[in-house]
C-alpha cells in the first residue's frame, strides 16, 4: 500500500508542478529555474538521517557529503535567486 | 502525538509554502516574496527532517550544514551575473549529487526491498547523470572545456552499450541490494559517465535547453530519493523541480523548433549550408550611427550571448536612458532561447537596472517591428536570422525569429563577419536596410553615447 500512496502523491505533485509553472513570463524564466533549484535540495531533510546514524561508518561519511551537498544546493540556490530577483525593478520603483 | 506525526504535518507546511513560492515566482512584483516563502518552507522541511528518529549523532550533519552554508553563501555572493548559467549548473550538480548519496547511504540503514532497491538505483542513477552532466554543462559555460558539440562514429553505439550495462547492472543489484555489491559501484560508475556521455554531443548554444533539463534532472532525483527512503516531502518537491524542469525545456524547444531528441542527439554540428547569400555588406561609422539614433524616435535592442561575452549590459542601458532623454521610445526584445540559460538576458539587463516594463518577448515585438526606426542586434545572430522564415533549405528553417529585418534600420554589432552558432550564413547582414556597426560592442555603443555628450 505504501508504494501506491507514494506513487499517487507523485503524480498528483507532478500535475500540480504542470499546472503552477506554465505561465511564467520569460523576463522570469532564470529565477524560476535557479528558484526551483533551490527547492530540489530538499534532499536535505532526508539526508539526516544516513549522517546521523552511528553503527556505520560508511553511511555516516554518505550522510555527512550528501547534507554538505544538499546545503550548497539550497543556501546557494535561494540566495542567488533572491539576488537576482533584487535587481528586477519596475519603472516606478525607478532604476539607480 | 508523537514527533513523527508532527513533523509530517510539518511536511504538508512546507509543501503549502512551495506551492505558493513556486506560483509567486510567475509574476516579477511577486517573485521576490514568493522565493522568501519557499526558503521558509525549505527551513521547516529541514528542522522537521532533523526530528527523524534514529539520528543520534549531529556533529556530522551541523558540520555538514556549516561547510555547505559557507560554500553556497559565498557563491551566490560572489558570482558575477554574467557567471549565472555556470553557477546554475553547478548548484543543480551539487542537488544531484546529494541525492545519489542519500540514495547510496539508504543501503546501510538496514535490509531493503527490492522496491527501495530501485528506487536506491533511481536516485543514484538520475543523481550521478545530473551530477557529472551538470559539471560537464559548467564546463562548457564556463568555456573551461571547448563549449562546441563532441560528436564521435560510433557514439549511439557507446551509449548503447552503457545504457545496456546499467540495466544489467541495475538488475544484478536489485536481485541481491547490499550495500558492499560490485554491481552497485559499477552502476554508480556508468552513471556518472552517461551524464558526461549525455552532455558532451551538446552545443554551446542549445544550453537553455540542457539546463533546464538538469534542472529538472535534479528535482527528479530528490524525487527517487524520497521513494527510496519512504519520505514525503522529498516526492512532492522534487516532482515540482521535475515539472517546472521539464516545461521550461519544453519552451526552450520550441523556441528552437527542435524536438528534445533532436538538440539532445544530433549534434547540430555538420549540417548543411542553405542557399549562398549574395550581396553587399554596408558598415557604418560610429558618427553616422549617432545621427541615425538622433532622430530615431523608436528604438529596439536585441540582445545575444555576445552581449554576456562584451560585458555591454550596462552601456546598452546608458545608451537606451539617452535615447529616452532624446524623446525616443525605448524597448529591448528577448528571444526565449537568446543567451545560454533560459532568461539569461533578462537577468543582465536587469542587473543593469534597466526596469522589465522595457522588457518585451518576441511574440509582442513582432507584430509591431515594422514602427521600429532603429532594431540594434547586439551579439544575436541565429535568432534574427531571416533563413529561418524564408530559406527551406537552412538548417534553423522554421525557428521563430525576432523579425529585425523588418524594421526601418538595422544596427548589427559585431566583432567580424564570421557566423553565428549554428554555422548558417546570415542574410540580415546583407540586407538593403542593415548596417554594420563593426567592433566590440561596448567599445562601439560607448562611442556613440560620448557623441551624445
Amino acid at each position: 500500500m505504501e508504494i501506491v500512496f507514494l506513487t499517487f502523491i507523485l503524480v498528483l505533485s507532478i500535475f500540480l508542478g504542470f499546472e503552477l509553472i506554465s505561465k511564467v513570463p520569460a523576463t522570469l524564466h532564470t529565477p524560476l529555474m535557479s528558484g526551483a533549484n533551490a527547492i530540489s535540495g530538499i534532499t536535505l531533510a532526508g539526508a539526516f538521517l544516513a549522517a546521523g546514524m552511528v553503527d556505520n561508518a560508511m553511511g555516516t561519511w554518505l550522510g555527512a557529503a550528501a547534507v554538505t551537498f544538499a546545503t550548497i544546493n539550497v543556501v546557494g540556490g535561494y540566495l542567488v535567486t533572491d539576488r537576482m530577483l533584487g535587481m528586477f525593478k519596475s519603472k516606478s520603483e525607478g532604476g539607480k | 502525538m508523537s514527533i513523527e506525526m508532527i513533523a509530517n504535518l510539518a511536511y504538508v507546511v512546507s509543501a503549502i509554502l512551495f506551492i505558493f513560492g513556486l506560483k509567486m515566482l510567475g509574476s516579477p512584483a511577486t517573485a521576490r516574496r514568493g522565493n522568501l516563502l519557499s526558503s521558509l518552507g525549505m527551513l521547516i522541511a529541514v528542522v522537521a527532517g532533523l526530528t527523524a528518529e534514529g539520528i543520534v549523532s549531529y556533529e556530522y550533519i551541523i558540520g555538514g550544514i556549516i561547510v555547505g552554508s559557507i560554500i553556497g553563501a559565498l557563491a551566490a555572493r560572489l558570482v558575477a551575473m554574467t557567471s549565472m548559467p555556470e553557477m546554475v549548473a553547478l548548484f543543480n550538480g551539487s542537488g544531484g549529487a546529494a541525492s545519489l548519496l542519500v540514495g547510496w547511504a539508504t543501503l546501510y540503514t538496514g535490509d531493503v526491498s527490492t522496491f527501495t532497491a530501485v528506487t536506491i538505483l533511481l536516485a543514484i542513477l538520475i543523481g550521478g547523470m545530473t551530477f557529472t552532466g551538470s559539471l560537464i554543462a559548467y564546463g562548457k559555460l564556463s568555456e573551461t572545456i571547448n563549449s562546441a558539440a563532441v560528436v564521435f562514429t560510433g557514439q549511439q553505439i557507446v551509449n548503447s552499450l552503457i545504457l545496456i550495462g546499467i540495466l544489467v547492472s541495475g538488475y544484478m543489484f536489485a536481485i541481491n541490494p547490499v550495500a558492499d555489491s560490485q554491481w552497485l559501484y559499477i552502476m554508480l560508475g556508468l552513471a556518472m559517465v552517461f551524464g558526461v556521455m549525455a552532455v558532451i554531443p551538446i552545443g554551446g548554444a542549445d544550453m537553455p535547453v540542457v539546463i533546464s533539463l538538469l534542472n529538472s534532472y535534479s528535482g527528479l532525483a530528490a524525487c527517487a530519493a524520497g521513494f527510496a527512503i519512504n519520505n514525503n516531502i522529498l516526492i512532492v518537491a522534487g516532482s515540482l523541480v521535475g515539472a517546472a524542469g521539464i516545461i521550461l525545456t519544453n519552451i526552450m524547444c520550441k523556441a528552437m523548433n527542435r524536438s528534445l531528441a533532436n538538440v539532445l542527439f544530433s549534434g547540430f554540428g555538420a549540417v548543411k549550408q542553405g542557399k549562398a547569400i549574395e550581396g553587399e555588406v554596408k558598415p557604418i561609422s560610429v558618427e553616422d550611427a549617432y545621427y541615425l539614433f538622433e532622430a530615431a524616435s523608436n528604438v529596439c535592442f536585441v540582445p545575444g550571448y555576445g552581449m554576456a561575452v562584451a560585458q555591454a549590459q550596462h552601456v546598452v542601458k546608458e545608451l537606451g536612458q539617452i535615447l529616452e532623454a532624446n524623446g525616443a521610445e525605448v524597448s529591448y526584445a528577448i528571444h526565449p532561447v537568446a543567451g545560454r540559460m533560459p532568461g539569461h538576458m533578462n537577468v543582465l539587463l536587469a542587473e543593469a537596472d534597466v526596469p522589465y516594463e522595457q522588457l518585451v518577448e518576441m511574440d509582442d515585438i513582432n507584430p509591431r517591428i515594422e514602427n521600429v526606426d532603429i532594431a540594434v542586434v547586439i551579439g544575436a545572430n541565429d535568432v534574427v536570422n531571416p533563413s529561418a522564415r524564408e530559406d527551406e533549405d537552412s538548417p534553423i528553417y522554421g525557428m521563430p525569429i525576432i523579425n529585425v529585418d523588418k524594421a526601418r534600420t538595422v544596427f548589427v554589432l559585431k566583432r567580424s563577419m564570421a557566423s553565428g552558432f549554428s554555422g548558417v550564413d546570415n542574410p540580415l547582414f546583407f540586407g538593403e536596410n542593415t548596417r554594420m556597426l563593426f567592433g566590440d560592442a561596448k567599445e562601439s555603443i560607448s562611442g556613440v553615447i560620448s557623441e551624445f555628450g
